[in-house]
C-alpha cells in the first residue's frame, strides 16, 4: 500500500476546499470530539429535523485524512433522512476498521470509498473516524439518546 | 571531538539492516520514543534465559543463585553507569512507574500518616515545568488532588527554554519535579542550578532523566538531584526496565508503591514491616532478563563513549536544524542553536499536519514521531496540536539527515 493509494484526489481536493466548515446555528446538538493520540480536534453541531438531518456544522484541526473525511460526510449526510443515514456511517467504520480486508460498498458510501486506503494504514483510522464519530455522538444526543 | 565510526556501529544493529514501505533503507529518526537494540543486548537477554533463568532473591538451587548474581550485577552495572551506589538504584518498569512510585510515596505518606519528608499540606507547593512529558506532570497532579498541594510551573520561552523565575521557588515549594531534557523541544535544563535554588528552601528535587542519560555521560553525584528516573528502552536496553535513582538516606524513609512478595521484611496476619532499599520497592519477581539486557546496554554505551555518542548527535542535530531551516514554510519548536540541546528536532511545516508529513516521511522510509509527543500542554504553549519530531542516536548518520531533509520536501511539493 503507498502513499498515493492513500491520498486520493478527491481527499486532497476536500482537504484543500472542505464543504460545511464553520459552525452555524440552529442545532440540536453541540459535541467536542479530541484524538488523544495526536491532539486533533473537532467542534461538531448537528441539525436534526422532522427526521432528516438539516445541517452539520464543524470547527476542526487535523490532518488531511480527518479533515476530508469531515467534509464527505458533510456532502453524504446532509439533506438525508436518518434511516438513510445510519447505514452509511455503519459502513464507513466497517471500512475504515477493517484492515484493509473489507471490500467496500460503493453504492452506499459515495465517494467515501476515496478513505478505502485508510484501513491499511491503522494509524490514521481514529484520523478518519474523528469527524463521524462526533457526527454519531451530537445527532444520538440532539435524537434525546446516549452516545454508546 | 571524537568522531563515531558509525558504518561498523550499524552493524551491530540487525534491525537497521531491513527495509520499510517496500524496498525503502529504514530511517530510523525515533530512538526518543525508542532505541533500537545491538546484538550484545538481544544476546545477553537469550543466554540468560538459556542458561541462568530462575526467580531472583528466592531458591537456594544454582540456577537462583547465579540469576539472582546476574540481577544484582546488572544493579551495580547501572549504578557506575551514572556514578551511584548500587543499594541506591531501584529497578522499575520505566520511567514512568519510577516517577509514579515518588509521586505516590507522597500521597500514601500523606495519607498514611507517614515520614515528615513525604508528607505533603495544603499550601505546600509542587513545581514543574510547561515542558514536562506527561509522565512527569500528570503523577503531581494526581498527587496535589489527593493531599490539597498547589501545583505550580515554570514556564517554556519563546525559544524553547525553561523561564526560571526564581520567585516560584519559595518556603512552600516542596518539590520540583523537571525535566533533564525535553523530549520535545531538545533542551538540556540547569539541573545542578535548579537543584540548588530548590536544596536552598528544602525542597526535593525529581528528574525525568529519560532523555538524557541514553544520550551523554550523567553523574548524579554532579547533577545534584534527590530522584532521577529512566528507561531502559531508549539506551539500547529492552522494554520492561527502567530506573529510579534516589539519594540513600531518602529512599531509606520512602514508602513503598507496590506490596507483596520480596519487598518484605517480616509478615503477620494482621501486619508487614519492609525490606531495605532497594528491595523494598521491587515487589514481585522482577524484570531480571530485561535487567540484564540493560547491563549489557550501559556496557555497550560505555565502550562507545557518552562523550562522542553526545559529539555525534549534536553534529547531526545541527545538520538537521541547517536544513530544516533552509526549507521555505518549516518552523522548528525549540532551541535554533546548539548549546545546552539535545538530538531532538521537532518542526512544523505551513499547511502540511504532523500526521501527513510523517506518512510521506514513513513512505520514503523515515521513521519520525508526529504528535503532542506526550506534552500536550508544551505545545498548547506554542499555539500547535502537534508536531513532527525527528531523534537522533549514535547508529544515525549524515545519509538518515539528508532523508529526513529530502522527505519534508516532498511531504511540502505533495499537499502544495
Amino acid at each position: 500500500m503507498n502513499m498515493e493509494t492513500l491520498y486520493q484526489e478527491i481527499i486532497l481536493d476536500h482537504y484543500r476546499n472542505p464543504r460545511g466548515k464553520g459552525l452555524r446555528e440552529p442545532f440540536g446538538a453541540q459535541v467536542h470530539h479530541v484524538n488523544p493520540t495526536c491532539g486533533d480536534e473537532i467542534t461538531l453541531r448537528v441539525q436534526v429535523d422532522e427526521g432528516v438531518i438539516q445541517d452539520i456544522s464543524y470547527d476542526a484541526t487535523g490532518c488531511s485524512i480527518s479533515q476530508a473525511a469531515t467534509s464527505v460526510m458533510y456532502e453524504q449526510l446532509v439533506g438525508q433522512p436518518l434511516d438513510q443515514v445510519w447505514p452509511v456511517v455503519e459502513e464507513f467504520v466497517r471500512l475504515i476498521e477493517g484492515r484493509g480486508k473489507v471490500e467496500p460498498n460503493e453504492d452506499v458510501l459515495g465517494d467515501g470509498i476515496a478513505f478505502a486506503g485508510v484501513a491499511s494504514f491503522p494509524a490514521r483510522v481514529k484520523c478518519a473516524l474523528l469527524g463521524w464519530m462526533a457526527f454519531k455522538d451530537a445527532t444520538l444526543q440532539a435524537l434525546g439518546k446516549d452516545f454508546t | 571531538m571524537t568522531l563515531l565510526d558509525v558504518d561498523t556501529l550499524r552493524k551491530d544493529f540487525p534491525i537497521l539492516e531491513r527495509s520499510v514501505r517496500g524496498d525503502r533503507r529504514l530511517v530510523y529518526l525515533d530512538s526518543g520514543a525508542t532505541s533500537q537494540k545491538p546484538y550484545a543486548v538481544l544476546n545477553a537477554e537469550r543466554d540468560f534465559y538459556e542458561l541462568h533463568n530462575a526467580a531472583v532473591h528466592r531458591g537456594n538451587h544454582q540456577l537462583a543463585e547465579e540469576a539472582t548474581d546476574a540481577y544484582e550485577q546488572a544493579r551495580a552495572t547501572v549504578a557506575g553507569f551514572i556514578g551511584a551506589a548500587a543499594d541506591e538504584v531501584v529497578f522499575t518498569r520505566n520511567a514512568t512507574e519510577a516517577l509514579n512510585m515518588v509521586a505516590y510515596a507522597f500521597s500514601n505518606a500523606t495519607l498514611d500518616g507517614g515520614p515528615d519528608r513525604f508528607t505533603l499540606r495544603p499550601g505546600d507547593e509542587i513545581l514543574i515545568t510547561e515542558m514536562e512529558h506527561h509522565a512527569n506532570l500528570v503523577p503531581w497532579q494526581q498527587v496535589a488532588k489527593r493531599t490539597g498541594a498547589t501545583l505550580r510551573w515554570f514556564g517554556v520561552t519563546d525559544d524553547g527554554r525553561l523561564d526560571l523565575d526564581p520567585d516560584l521557588i519559595t518556603e512552600r515549594t516542596r518539590i520540583v519535579a523537571v525535566t533533564h531534557q525535553s523530549n520535545v523541544l531538545g533542551t538540556i535544563n540547569p539541573i545542578a542550578r535548579i537543584a540548588q535554588m530548590a536544596h536552598a528552601v528544602g525542597a526535593i528535587v525529581v528528574v525525568d532523566a529519560c532523555q538524557s542519560v541514553p544520550h551523554m555521560a550523567v553523574d548524579v553525584g554532579d547533577l545534584g538531584a534527590d530522584f532521577v528516573a529512566f528507561s531502559g528502552h531508549k539506551m539500547l536496553g529492552p522494554t520492561g526496565i527502567g530506573c529510579l535513582w534516589a539519594r540513600a538516606d531518602l529512599l531509606a524513609e520512602m514508602p513503598p508503591m507496590l506490596t507483596g512478595g520480596s519487598m518484605i521484611e517480616q509478615v503477620f496476619m494482621d501486619h508487614s514491616t519492609f525490606a531495605p532499599p532497594p528491595q523494598r520497592f521491587e515487589a514481585g519477581v522482577p524484570n531480571i532478563a530485561q535487567a540484564v539486557g540493560l547491563d549489557a546496554a550501559c556496557r555497550y554505551l560505555d565502550a562507545v563513549g557518552l562523550q562522542a555518542i553526545h559529539d555525534h548527535e549534536v553534529h547531526l542535530t545541527g545538520l538537521a536544524i541547517e536544513g530544516l531551516n533552509d526549507i521555505a514554510g518549516i518552523r522548528i519548536i525549540g532551541p535554533a542553536d546548539l548549546v545546552d540541546r539535545g538530538a531532538a528536532v521537532s518542526f512544523v511545516a505551513d499547511g502540511v499536519h504532523p500526521h501527513d508529513l510523517g506518512q510521506v516521511l514513513d513512505d520514503s522510509g523515515v521513521a519520525v514521531r508526529v504528535g503532542h509527543h506526550c506534552a500536550w500542554p508544551l505545545h498548547r504553549r506554542f499555539s500547535i496540536p502537534a508536531t513532527t519530531r525527528a531523534s537522533f542516536y549514535l547508529y544515525n548518520d549524515e545519509d538518515d539527515v539528508a532523508d529526513l531533509l529530502a522527505g519534508t520536501r516532498r511531504a511540502l511539493e505533495f499537499f502544495a
